[in-house]
Formats: structure tokens, C-alpha cells, sequence
């Protein structure tokens, strides 16, 4: 009675104080946070200041311009939506506003992509209310 | 007050098993608490601090149950494979605020049986945290990837290099009657086995198996009727490193902080050392964990590695036993490497023996090398 269905990548556990980045994401729009007291930038997004505890919270919207800090490619996953993706690019791209995330580098031969590569946001919608950033070269 | 020398390792045993399909976790696990309380000269009824890790959030009430223990002390600490290490120190402090007097540390799984994919499994779903990896398909071995391809980036450090460990590591277990690998390798043998996430190759990456081991720990004083000579702890530290808030630094990992306060702790110097037990997920983790601890500079780990200065014979023998690499790894290894330390120190090794060892080193290392892990450092001699 099951019929095939297309495998699919874990979403997001979007959570409270996740929400507005991943709705910012949806809206093609990419942000790290910055501490409305003492500035510090962080990612991933969360509600306080690690550096001060304030939950002043200032969102700085990014060019979607980084570079590649480090970089692998995975030629073996065996989970769902992504053993039928190998082999793709699992890589910390730093963003030009500072911060660091994970993410995939696409739109090039995986054995291509070298750190400190300049790369530019794709945004990968997954499901109306999820959207991934990844990157691909500049 | 210091903890050193106050609290012994008066019993180890690593369960020879490398396959148990015919065996329950607990039932791993009660086997070694037979064999670590024989081996201390001490009966389950001694037990009144109990330590487990890898069992889930309350597993270890289940485990007291099985073993129908009613510990003064628990710790069922959770920091990944290491946390079998961090037993050590927090039962050592807790051994010396008098809170137990004899604490059993129970490691047991049947991972391979199970057919559990941990390197290349996908994992994440927990932690808030990982709502931002999960998508991107972060293996466990993709993590580590991360830090040897920035290792690679950073200092050159090549494949070959990282192969000398695995290689390394082989040999060692050609002299373990209980390893699950002990035919030679070549460094060409570890660059031809296939990419699982590059940099590193299949041979890079420790194995699965099952397994179990115990460890038993008392005062100096009590430690002094035990079946054995006790195994003093001489220093220990732990630490933790993780993204922060987007800066982190990929080679500045826990070791650092962690290795260079136990060694204080324990009043010893890096030469002081004389055989290291190092977790060895993977080739690249014992490289950054040697440059950590500073027995190199950031940066020489693969020449380190490269000479034969960390086999059997070298200056600094690594991994006596033959690691994860090549001897066993059921999922979280820490014990063994306690284990192993506790075997040099007695001059139990017979053809894998340092002679004269005097002070190990133990570092255990868990959770995801690139995303966020735990260090834990024991220095531990000769009592």
C-alpha cells in the first residue's frame, strides 16, 4: 500500500528563538544577529548575548557574500535524502559580517570547491516554510 | 586541595569480545564489572559509587537495577565517548570528598551486532543546535573531515601523514591477541581504501565492534589491599569547545585547555610521559589532540607522527593496544584508552609493553571534532 515516496533530508527543528531567522530565510532574506548592548555578532540565532546576557537584539542583514573556511565531501551518508544526494559539499562558510555556519556548497564538481573560495547565498526552499542557505562559488 | 595521588585505578578489564551477538549490553557490562572487581580483588558488594555513559537520559538506573547495586554515587555523565574518562576525574573527586568509597565505571554495546552506522549514519535531531547542521548532512566522520581538510589547509599536513597513524595503530594491534584487525597495512593501503568524506579515507576511520570494559577506583589507602599495584591519578582535567557564537576556530580544540591543566595538576612535564592513550575516532583526531597537549607545535603534528616516534619503540608510544583504529571501538572508546594506561603502568603487556612506564597519558575525546566536543586529560603513574 506504500507507495515510493522521495526521500527527504531532516528539516529544521525550528524553535522560538530560531523562529525569525527561519522566517527571514523563507522570505530569501539572510541575517545574523548582533547584541543591541554590546554588539557582539552571533550565529546561530538565539534570544540572549553570550558575551553579555542582554536580550537586546539588533538583526543585521547580510550581502550573502563569504568565504569557504573549511570544506569535505561526503561520499558516504547513509540517511535518507542524502545517500541519494552523494557526493555533495558539507562545508563552514564564513559569512563577510563575521559569524561562521554550516552549510552545502552546490552549483560546482564538489572536488572544485577550495577554502577561502569567495561563494555567494542560494536559497534552497525545502517546504513553503523552510528555507536553506546554501552557497555556490562567486 | 589537590587530587593527586589521593584516589587509585585498582581494577581494569576490557572485555575480549569484538563480536557479542549472543550478548546484551548489560549483560557486556556485567561481565566487565566481573572481571575489573577480580582483577581489584574487591566484590560487588564493595560497589557504593557507579558510573555508565551510553546507556540513554536515566539508563544507569536501570543498570543499578540489573546489577541490583544501591550506589551512595552516581555519575551517568554524557560528553560522548570521553565521558568514560571524565568517570575518572569526578569519581577521584568524589572518592575524595568522601561521598563513595569504591566507584565502578561500566562501559558496554553491542554496536556492531546492532548494525549501527555510527560514522556515516546521519545523526543530529536533539539539540537545538543542530537545527542549523542537520539539513547539510553533517556525518560524524564529516565532522572530523572538516578539521583535517582545515589542518591540511592551514600547515600542509598531507594524507600520507595522517596515514602514519593508522598505520601505526595496525602494528600495535598485531601484538594485541584481542584486536579485531592485526594484519599490516601501508600508508598506500590506507590512500588506495575508498573516500568516505575527504579528506579521510576508509582506513582513517576507526571501526565498529562490540565490546565492554570496567574500571574500579578507590582511595590510595584502601588501594593498598587491592589484588594489584594501584594505578594513582595524578592529574586530570576536562573542557569543552563548540561554535561559540560563529567564530571558532576549528584547530583549537578541547585538548588544549584540558591537557595543559591536568599535566599541572598532576606536577608532571610533557617528558615525564611515557606512553599515551589517545582517542582515535579517526587519524586526524590523535594529530590534533599530540599538537594540543603541546608534545608538538600546532602545525608539526604530521611530522610527529611521521618518524616512528609514537609506535612501540618510538619516544612516545601512542596507543599501545592498537585503538579504535584497529583494536576495537564500540562507539564511545574512552575506557579502553583507561584501561590500556592501567595494563602499561602494571607491565602487564607482555609483547606491546613500554619498558618501564611510569606516567601515561590518557585523553579522551567526544562528540563531533568540528561542530562541538568534550576533552578529557588523565594523567596517571605509578602509585
Amino acid at each position: 500500500m506504500s507507495e515510493a515516496k522521495p526521500q527527504r533530508k531532516p528539516l529544521p527543528r525550528i524553535d522560538e528563538e530560531s523562529r525569525p531567522w527561519w522566517e527571514a530565510l523563507a522570505r530569501r532574506e539572510l541575517y545574523v544577529q548582533a547584541c543591541g548592548s554590546c554588539g557582539t555578532r552571533r550565529l546561530p540565532p538565539r534570544a540572549l548575548c553570550p558575551a553579555c546576557l542582554s536580550s537586546a537584539v539588533r538583526w543585521l542583514r547580510c550581502s550573502g557574500r563569504g568565504v569557504v573556511y573549511a570544506h569535505t565531501v561526503t561520499f558516504q551518508n547513509q540517511a535518507p535524502g542524502f545517500r541519494e544526494a552523494l557526493p555533495y559539499v558539507l562545508a563552514i562558510v564564513e559569512l563577510e559580517e563575521g559569524p561562521r555556519l554550516m552549510t552545502n556548497v552546490v552549483g560546482c564538481d564538489p572536488r572544485a570547491v577550495r577554502t577561502g573560495m569567495p561563494v555567494e547565498v542560494v536559497f534552497e526552499d525545502v517546504t513553503p516554510e523552510v528555507t536553506l542557505a546554501t552557497f555556490r562559488p562567486a | 586541595m589537590s587530587l593527586r595521588g589521593r584516589v587509585a585505578l585498582v581494577g581494569a578489564f576490557e572485555h575480549p569480545r569484538r563480536h557479542a551477538p549472543d550478548r546484551t549490553q548489560y549483560q557486556l557490562m556485567a561481565e566487565s564489572a566481573r572481571g575489573a572487581l577480580e582483577d581489584a580483588g574487591l566484590g560487588i558488594r564493595d560497589v557504593d559509587g557507579l558510573c555508565t555513559s551510553g546507556v540513554g537520559p536515566i539508563g544507569i538506573l536501570s543498570l543499578a537495577q540489573h546489577l541490583d547495586l544501591r550506589p551512595d554515587w552516581l555519575d551517568s555523565q554524557a560528553i560522548g565517548g570521553s565521558s568514560f574518562v571524565s568517570h575518572c576525574l569526578h569519581a577521584a573527586a568524589a572518592i575524595s570528598a568522601g561521598l563513595c568509597t569504591v566507584a565502578l565505571v561500566l562501559y558496554g554495546s553491542t554496536a556492531a551486532s546492532d548494525r549501527f552506522a555510527i560514522g556515516t549514519g546521519g545523526h543530529g535531531g536533539g539539540d537545538p543546535a543542530d537545527q542549523f547542521e542537520a539539513p547539510f548532512g553533517p556525518t560524524i566522520v564529516g565532522s572530523y573531515a572538516l578539521v583535517a581538510q582545515r589542518h591540511m589547509h592551514e600547515y600542509g599536513t598531507t594524507s600520507a601523514q595522517l596515514a602514519e597513524i593508522a598505520v601505526t595503530m595496525r602494528r600495535h594491534a598485531g601484538r594485541n591477541p584481542d584486536a579485531k584487525y592485526r594484519e599490516p597495512i601501508t600508508v598506500d593501503d590506507v590512500l588506495a581504501s575508498r573516500v568516505i568524506s575527504s579528506p579521510l579515507h576508509l582506513l582513517d576511520c576507526c571501526m565498529i565492534s562490540d565490546g565492554g570494559g570496567a574500571l574500579v577506583l578507590t582511595s590510595a589507602e584502601r588501594a593498598r589491599d587491592c589484588r594489584k599495584p594501584p594505578v594513582a591519578i595524578l592529574g586530570a582535567a576536562e573542557a569543552v569547545r563548540h561554535q561559540g557564537v560563529g567564530r571558532h576556530d576549528l584547530l583549537d580544540v578541547a585538548a588544549r585547555q584540558s591537557g595543559p591543566l591536568a599535566l599541572a595538576r598532576a606536577g608532571a612535564r610533557h617528558d615525564d610521559v611515557d606512553v599515551c592513550l589517545l582517542y582515535d575516532s579517526y587519524t586526524i583526531t590523535v594529530l590534533v589532540t599530540l599538537e594540543a597537549l603541546g608534545f608538538c607545535a600546532p602545525g608539526d603534528g604530521g611530522a610527529f607522527v611521521s618518524d616512528g616516534r609514537i609506535a612501540l619503540g618510538g619516544a612516545l608510544p601512542v596507543n599501545t593496544d592498537g585503538g579504535g583504529l584497529s583494536s576495537n571501538h564500540p562507539g564511545m572508546r574512552g575506557i579502553f584508552l583507561v584501561i590500556e594506561a592501567v595494563r602499561q603502568l602494571r607491565g602487564e603487556r607482555g609483547a606491546a609493553q613500554v619498558a618501564d612506564a611510569e606516567v601515561a597519558l590518557v585523553h579522551g575525546t567526544g562528540g563531533m571534532l568540528g561542530q562541538r566536543h568534550s576533552g578529557v586529560t588523565l594523567v596517571l603513574g605509578k602509585a
